[in-house]
């Protein structure tokens, strides 16, 4: 099967620190695919690169094959890549209607009522659309953070940390949201909590040192001694 | 009743009590009016940029002095009649507004309001320097043929608060509309996180540079009519007074209010007509003005208004 999107020997350097270094990665259609290591291994600036917020010194991103790397960040939201920021991103000073609905009319929807309603029910947020962003519970704003990213109807929604923060239960809430996008989105998922990527992802890339260490499926990464020895070794 | 027909209403209520206040007010005031709304229209304008997409400029008197050249130069120099001429200055609002915008719009913050500043005074400079066409430093007058509108004479009192009014009222419903469609939303969000709004897939280059194109227009319609309301081509109107102003009368009925140009234009030229029947030292009640506003209502007064009123306020 091909690759959904693919990144080839992609290269990011700050001053002397290596931060991506030659990374070759492939994520396929439909897969949750969950993107781990210590920190400081590269996960935000790879994420970075394949979205478009940073560009890449070397190297390529491709899309359904299609070569991307030289598009910014905002061409590649309309190709179907969103992202959620790792510390909440959104509007404080706007509705939770206006929020959401700059992310349904950027996909050039007819109906935006519709159409924002139908993404704050996905989340669980309906009946809150009239209230200021900035009045919102964290938890809530970082579901707010990811009905932006719903409703830009992605094929791929990277999310940078989305369970920072999170209560038990709104873990598990969140866990059962993103197994209900798949596999018309696929999903990349950077996460620190070992529970949640061993429970959602169908594969995992772990980095270290800006470099791919391992990729395979959750069990033959839990059984990699290398893996075991760098990050999960404790 | 929902806010969309408040919202309308209020607007639209606003339109008729300027136009018939024109009866009401003594002819002194009237003629004042008038002034104050065409200055309103450029606020306005001022305001799309400023109040609504987060554009600092501070080279609006470019825009509005290439409304005036716009008007001004056709019809002395190739004898155009009014109304391309009126054309041709509200374009040359938008073109110049264009311009400036795809070079300065690459910087922002500081680094914006440096920028425009730079270009609106290169702009003042250029106008003295071809004073021979321009008029230099004392301008030229409009003689009373160049003001005329299908047989109509634009400078009788009447017909100037006609037109005044008029412009200001396709100005105002068209920034109500603006910053109530999808676009505004999008301005709006470009003010608020830049960052986030790339990553909803705007391209904040072109956002912007549309705002300021519109914002251009604006003042390019402004500076077309004022210049044959009263009759006055000159190259005070390119001066840094002229970026001020529309950015005092913004900050003082508040910034991304539709109304909010309308109120700081009438009640900064009132301060300024008040304080100057005083002293010649005018200027220390604006800034006196400024300073309280800055203390009391951050927001302006339609800012405070909508703060802690009237939330539905556009």
């Amino acid at each position: 099967m091909a690759a959904l999107m693919e990144a080839r020997g992609l290269t990011r350097h700050f001053g002397g620190l290596k931060a991506v270094d030659g990374v070759d990665f492939a994520l396929m259609p439909g897969e949750i695919h969950a993107l781990i290591g210590p920190n400081g291994a590269g996960k935000t600036t790879l994420v970075g690169l394949l979205s478009g917020r940073m560009a890449a010194d070397s190297g390529q991103v491709l899309l359904a094959g299609k070569d991307i790397t030289a598009l910014p960040a905002h061409a590649r939201v309309r190709l179907g890549i969103a992202y959620t920021f790792q510390i909440t991103s959104i509007f404080p000073r706007l509705s939770v209607f206006d929020n959401v609905a700059l992310a349904v009319q950027s996909q050039g929807a007819l109906h935006l009522r519709a159409g924002v309603e139908a993404a704050l029910r996905r989340v669980g947020l309906e009946g809150l659309a009239t209230q200021v962003a900035s009045e919102l519970s964290y938890g809530h704003q970082r579901l707010l953070e990811l009905a932006m990213g719903l409703a830009l109807r992605p094929l791929v929604l990277i999310l940078d940390e989305p369970t920072q923060g999170l209560a038990a239960g709104e873990i598990a809430g969140f866990k059962a949201l993103v197994r209900a996008l798949v596999p018309d989105t696929t999903v990349l998922l950077i996460e620190h909590n070992m529970d949640v990527v061993m429970d959602l992802a169908n594969r995992i890339t772990v980095l270290n040192f800006g470099r791919v260490l391992a990729t395979g499926t959750p069990e033959a990464i839990r059984a990699n001694a290398v893996v075991q020895e760098a990050y999960l070794g404790a | 009743m929902t806010d969309g027909v408040k919202v309308l209403g209020l607007h639209l209520a606003v339109i008729a009590g300027l136009y018939t206040a024109q009866f009401i007010l003594p002819q002194y005031h009237a003629t004042n009016l008038a002034r104050i709304m065409v200055l309103a229209v450029f606020a306005t304008g001022y305001n799309i940029a400023f109040g609504y997409t987060g554009l600092l400029s501070l080279g609006h008197a470019l825009f509005f002095a290439a409304g005036i050249y716009g008007v001004g130069l056709p019809l002395q120099m190739l004898e155009w009649t009014t109304l391309p001429a009126l054309i041709a200055g509200v374009l040359a609002g938008g073109l110049v507004a264009g311009a400036v915008g795809v070079l300065a719009l690459r910087t922002a913050g500081v680094s914006f309001m440096i920028v425009t500043l730079m270009f609106a005074q290169a702009g003042y400079l250029s106008i003295l320097y071809f004073g021979s066409v321009t008029g230099g430093d004392e301008g030229f007058a409009l003689d009373r043929a160049a003001r005329t509108l299908g047989g109509i004479d634009l400078a009788l009192d009447g017909y100037r608060f006609a037109l005044a009014w008029g412009l200001y009222a396709v100005a105002m419903l068209g920034c109500l509309w603006l910053v109530r469609s999808p676009f505004g939303r999008v301005m709006v969000a470009m003010r608020e996180n830049e960052e986030r709004s790339q990553m909803l897939g705007y391209n904040p280059y072109r956002v912007k540079l549309t705002a300021l194109v519109i914002s251009g227009l604006y003042a390019g319609a402004a500076g077309a009519v004022y210049a044959v309301l009263f009759g006055y081509v000159g190259a005070s109107f390119a001066t840094i007074q002229y970026s001020i102003l529309p950015m005092l009368y913004v900050l003082l009925g508040g910034a991304g209010t539709v109304l909010g140009p309308l109120i700081g234009a009438a009640a900064m030229f009132y301060l300024i007509d008040f304080a100057s029947s005083l002293t010649s030292a005018y200027l220390f009640f604006v800034g006196l003005a400024l300073v309280l506003l800055v203390l009391f209502a951050p927001r302006g007064v339609l800012g405070a208004v909508r703060e802690r009123w009237l939330r539905w306020l556009p």
